[in-house]
């Protein structure tokens, strides 16, 4: 038996008194409201514990594998460990190396399934039994949505992994909740100027979305976006979650007069839905004497993958790309390669850059209370962390930062070097007014400590 | 006692007893030994057990009894939680109102699926019930997201109106709660290198289960259990002597979805979320794997399946590498690189294979389920009851 | 017109995928008396055949190449496959692009292996067992499948491309008499549904006109008395599995340019292919291809903008929907026998 096992410290210090006090036993009582002098989970002991909850199982793995191996390595980076990655480039100079505020820091792994309702009993499981002060993770907005949720009634920080929708930082926002990733509206505002270089501003575009909340709100983007630069939105049709054979879907377009195809898909649906467009000759047509263009807003390296040679000139929007040359992104993609063997997705970014950021608002705070967490977030600028000079605004959680702009790569040189940098579109141009009526409804409400 | 039988009510009293102290069995280890990570008695998974435990039993009155196999029982349950979830957004934070309309819609909604689909039997009836409730699923997840939220989840907001409650107590959703007593309240009683939690959630759930499952007893040993048990042996036979058998799978049906009503009204009592996913096939199937690994047919089987998918999925999947090497710490470093590598495929992101392959040995060793194993387990013990006729746990459900 | 032709096109090509799995699944319930949850694991494993044997072609050497540098600066290393430094670029390029179709000969072996350990192995312990104990150790086993696939190829979609000459579309409008340029189709899809012809009616043939055929057919309706004729219809039936093995896992390799194989797509279609099978009639083998082939054209019919815009949400439920019809109006679906699976 080791007492270096786990880092529940306000279990710990509970038990070391308990054990302490008597012999055997002299039972302790406790309620929450009675330990309420500081706030939830509050570290007492030597460690700190943080909750990875990524996706393990289900069509979203190799995705949630990659925010782990991200984790891994910021928890590495945050005790000493390593070679300090993007610390050394981080604006913030409050992290020292030594865990957070001098605690060691621990990390407990659970998997969310893609499904809300395995999520938050994972992360509740983090929180109640493993004692977790934060929670991060996820590849999807429906379970970030939920986890965050969850997060603000339990009392303790969510910092959101991959989630795109508006929604998140949106009507569902959270006073507890952050998010480092890019929005949907941003996909749209930092697309439709390049895709109106590259096409012209007379288009007819045709949508295929999928039938859930975060196609909504991509749709609705890039539709407002590109029509507001003189596109035609010719027909928007919905796809079922579970389609896999988009043949269907596809063959109206043919017969429609659209020149562009838009696929507000992603994950398996996009692999599909572009796998299939591609074969029924999309990208061969010429329609009103222009080429037919494909495009699909949100782009993710992995998937990308399994779209194979058909991604080949196809525009996207992402969050990072590890091809970027600033001096944050290079120590990252160097630490992360040299550790695993390839270079990280836009996912483990995102991952990797909210454990830092937490932990540093942790330090400039002084504390691991989550209202003292979410004023030191609140309206933090900072630099060096792979998207340039970053905003965490205050009026919804929300990073403000610059966008890239991807098409996919001709002669890829390997398995990874899949995507080209258009377009670094600045940040000013993706800034939206908080009560922007694609994020309308919602309100953050006020930090919640669990106590 | 309280009309129940001495073997019946011994069982009672024996379920009570467990769950009165789950929080203490459900936590043998204490906290800061390695072993501490198969603690299950943290308030999150005990109610869980509780809840599909309870959805299990309902399940059972169905399948154990009539020998219908429903594989759409995820729907009510999924039913339940959107109008609990409503009741909460707009009556009250009190779970009362919202577990009581939970079994309502789902009674309602089990009511018009069950009239349409027991008018065929056998695999036609279980197809019939899985088509509504991918139906359901599919436009709760997509059309239907203005009542359901879709894919995030149906929650609660600030802004909800709550016409008896409060809309926000210090610009938070206040807390769900039966008569002011917080549903996520706990007690923590720490004795020596052990830590036991007592949460009011739970407490709440041990009474709803109790409660369900002395119905279930009572039900079972009714007449018209007896005549449900004679749908599944010979129901043209039932027929042929003139009783229309059809109101009494009818009712049973209705039950069973009432139940699942009633644990999906609990699940937002605890955690005030409807997620479309309940409603999937996976998850119908979830409650006929739990059922049927248990021991279909038997009383207790059911809670005992649903407990062991429900232990496998939140204490496996949270065991990764790490752990695995602190476990081994002890061991030569080669030795222990060794064994993470062996079992490494099995935890963490492996589980479901692990819940696989658990499956295929319980099913192909223990055709009765785990109520089987434990009344071998029981004959081993006690030589003199070698002698009766072994009587098979679980009567072969028909198909 | 143009347009309901082409969801005509679309609908035999999705039919085409399940009356091959739901053509299976009949073969092992008809003859064995199983309902095999697996089923939809095998035609998965079909799939990934063909990624196995595309990985095998693939199989690489490494060079360094010390002109170019990887991401991290350091000396590019070069994968060339074996094949195309023994065969030339040319032909060894030429042989990994038709992995696909060359994976069809690969997999009869690999998969007639797993039906035969399967059915062997397991499977015939549960025979005399309840249906709900089939289903329950048969879904064991596609989720221990599905696994083991996860563990050596990930969760990612693994793209899987027709080889070139048959990668593009033409114009099938015009080839029947329809202005160019409207009704367009992909020739890997024409090609997939010609194949899945060829192998139902060569399923029909072999048990048609043969005398192994014609054993099986008399003991899918009477077992009993095949037996006390002194027929070994055990090995016979043996034998139906691994063919119902073979013919989910062509219809898996086949499909795998259309989808990209991922190893939840057995699931996926698992209950797609039950309803289907419950459609035609429990044991009837014209009713599953019937009931594919249908289930295919009017599911693409749903997706139509137009209908979905009359009937928001049809395309979701539609299968579902018209199961539901089918059974209320005719209580065995389309083709089913009296008795069998009712009670």
């Amino acid at each position: 038996m080791t007492l270096i096992r786990k880092p529940l410290s306000r279990r710990s210090v509970l038990r070391a008194g308990a054990a302490g006090g008597a012999l055997l036993a002299t039972p302790t009582l406790l309620t929450s409201r009675a330990w309420a002098q500081g706030y939830l989970n509050e570290p007492t002991g030597s460690t700190v514990t943080l909750g990875f909850n990524v996706p393990q199982t289900g069509p979203y793995a190799d995705e949630g594998a990659d925010e782990l191996r991200a984790y891994e390595l910021a928890v590495e980076h945050l005790n000493g460990e390593g070679d300090g990655g993007m610390l050394g480039t981080f604006s913030s100079k409050a992290l020292k190396g030594n865990g957070i505020l001098g605690k060691k820091v621990e990390y407990v792994t659970g998997d969310t399934q893609t499904k809300s309702d395995a999520a938050r009993a994972s992360a509740k499981s983090m929180i109640e039994k493993d004692g977790a002060i934060m929670i991060t993770g996820g590849s999807s907005s429906g379970v970030a949505v939920a986890v965050q949720a969850l997060c603000q009634e339990a009392g303790v920080i969510f910092m959101a992994g991959l989630t795109h929708s508006n929604d998140t930082t949106g009507k569902d926002k959270r006073a507890n909740g952050f998010r480092h990733f890019f929005n949907s509206y941003m996909s749209g505002a930092a697309l439709a100027p390049v895709l109106k270089n590259a096409y012209g501003a007379d288009r007819k575009a045709y949508h295929l979305t999928a039938d859930y909340n975060w196609g909504y709100t991509t749709e609705q983007a890039v539709r407002e976006s590109t029509e507001a630069l003189g596109w035609d939105t010719v027909e928007t049709v919905k796809t079922p979650l579970a389609a896999t054979d988009f043949s269907a879907y596809i063959t109206p377009v043919l017969q429609s007069d659209a020149d562009v195809l838009v696929l507000n898909h992603y994950g398996g649906n996009m692999v599909n839905s572009l796998t299939n467009a591609v074969q029924f000759g999309l990208r061969d047509k010429v329609v009103n004497g222009k080429n037919f263009e494909i495009i699909v807003p949100l782009y993710s390296r992995l998937m990308a993958k399994g779209a194979g040679a058909n991604v080949k000139g196809i525009f996207g929007s992402t969050n990072w790309h590890w091809s970027l040359q600033d001096e944050g992104s290079k120590a990252f993609v160097r630490s992360f390669g040299q550790k695993y063997g390839f270079p990280p997705s836009q996912a483990a970014h995102t991952c990797y850059v909210q454990a830092l950021l937490y932990a540093d608002a942790c330090e400039r705070a002084g504390t691991f209370n989550p209202c003292g967490v979410v004023e030191a977030l609140e309206g933090f600028e900072f630099d060096g962390l792979g998207n340039g000079p970053t905003l965490y605004r205050a009026e919804d959680h929300q990073c403000f930062k610059d966008v890239l702009v991807v098409k996919g790569k001709e002669n890829p040189s390997s398995e990874f070097d899949l995507l080209e940098i258009v377009e670094v579109t600045p940040v000013e141009q993706v800034t939206y007014a908080p009560d922007h009526p694609q994020f309308a409804g919602g309100a953050l409400g006020s930090c919640n400590s669990g106590a | 006692m309280f009309g129940l039988d001495k073997k019946d009510t011994s069982l009672f009293f024996l379920v009570v007893v467990l769950v009165a102290l789950a929080p203490f069995l459900l936590n043998p280890f204490p906290e800061n030994s390695e072993l501490a990570q198969f603690n299950a008695g943290y308030p999150d998974l005990m109610q869980r057990f509780l809840i599909f435990g309870i959805f299990a039993i309902g399940f059972n009155i169905l399948f154990g009894l009539t020998g219908y196999l429903s594989f759409g029982h995820a729907a009510f349950l999924g039913v339940g939680s959107y109008a609990g979830v409503w009741m909460m957004k707009l009556l009250t934070m009190n779970v009362i109102p919202a577990i009581f309309m939970s079994v309502v819609f789902a009674g309602l909604f089990s009511l018009l699926v069950g009239y349409i689909s027991l008018r065929r039997s056998g695999i036609y009836f279980s197809i019939l019930t899985l088509a509504f409730a991918q139906m359901s699923f599919s436009l709760a997840y997509s059309v239907l997201t203005p009542i359901t939220a879709g894919e995030t989840g149906l929650q609660l907001a600030l802004d909800d109106p709550r016409i008896i409650g409060v809309s926000a107590v210090d610009g938070s959703i206040p807390a769900a709660n039966l008569f002011g007593l917080p549903m996520r309240e706990s007690f923590e009683l720490a004795m020596g290198g052990w830590l036991f939690t007592f949460n009011a959630g739970y407490y709440l759930c041990a009474v709803v289960m109790l409660a369900a499952f002395y119905v279930a007893i009572r039900i079972f040993r009714s007449p018209f259990g007896m005549m449900l048990r004679a749908v599944k042996s010979n129901q043209q036979r039932m027929n042929f002597t003139g009783v229309n058998s059809k109101p009494y799978t009818l009712a049973a049906f209705v039950i069973s979805g009432m139940y699942a009503g009633l644990a999906g009204g609990l699940m937002v009592a605890m955690d005030p979320l409807a997620g479309a996913e309940r409603m999937q096939w996976t998850a119908s199937g979830e409650v006929v794997l739990m059922t049927i690994l248990g021991g279909a047919g038997t009383l207790i089987g059911p809670v005992l399946g649903a407990g062991f998918i429900k232990y496998f999925e939140n204490i496996f999947s949270k065991i990764n590498d790490n752990v695995l090497y602190e476990w081994f710490s002890a061991l030569p470093d080669g030795l222990a690189d060794v064994l993470v590598f062996v079992i490494h495929p099995f935890i963490g992101k492996g589980w479901h294979l692990t819940l696989g392959i658990m499956f295929m040995l319980i099913v192909i060793f223990l055709p009765g389920g785990i109520m089987e194993g434990i009344e071998r387990l029981g004959r081993l013990f006690s030589r003199k009851k070698k002698s009766e006729t072994p009587s098979r746990a679980a009567p072969a459900p028909a198909e | 017109m143009d347009a309901i032709l082409l969801q005509i096109l679309n609908g035999l090509d999705k039919g085409s995928a399940y009356a091959l799995i739901a053509l299976g699944l009949t073969l092992i319930f008809g003859t064995l008396g199983v309902v095999n949850f697996a089923h939809g694991a095998l035609f998965m494993i079909g799939a990934f055949c063909a990624v196995t044997l595309s990985r095998i072609l693939t199989l690489s050497f490494t060079t360094i190449d010390p002109e170019r540098t990887d991401f991290l600066g350091n000396p590019l290393k070069v994968e060339t496959p074996y094949v195309e430094s023994w065969f030339g670029p040319e032909i060894g390029t030429a042989i990994i692009d038709w992995s696909v179709p060359l994976a069809i000969l690969f997999s009869i072996p690999i998969m007639a292996m797993v039906g035969l350990v399967m059915e062997r192995g397991l499977i015939k312990y549960f025979y005399k067992r309840p249906h709900a104990d089939q289903i329950l150790v048969t879904f064991g086993l596609a989720i221990v499948l599905q696994e083991i696939i996860k563990y050596f190829f990930g969760a990612n979609p693994i793209p899987t491309p027709a080889p070139p000459a048959f990668s593009g579309s033409f114009d099938f409008g015009a080839l029947i008499g329809f202005d160019p340029n409207l009704i367009i189709y992909p020739y890997w899809r024409i090609v997939y549904f010609l194949f899945a012809g060829v192998i139902i009616g060569a399923v029909f043939a072999f048990l048609q006109f043969t005398t192994f055929g014609m054993v099986v057919r008399a003991g899918m309706a009477d077992r009993q008395t095949v037996g006390l004729l002194g027929i070994d219809i055990d090995k016979r039936f043996t034998v139906m599995f691994a063919i119902a093995a073979i013919v989910a896992g062509l219809a898996g390799v086949m499909y795998a340019p259309i989808n990209s194989p991922n190893y939840h797509m057995g699931m996926d279609f698992l209950v797609l292919s039950f309803v289907v099978v419950v459609v035609g009639g429990m044991g009837s083998l014209p009713g599953a291809v019937l009931a594919g082939f249908l289930l295919g054209i009017l599911e693409s019919f749903a997706s139509m903008a137009q209908v979905v815009a009359l009937l928001p949400g049809i395309n979701q439920i539609i299968i579902y929907l018209v199961a539901i019809i089918i059974l209320l109006t005719r209580p065995r679906g389309l083709m089913g026998r009296k008795g069998v699976m009712e009670n």
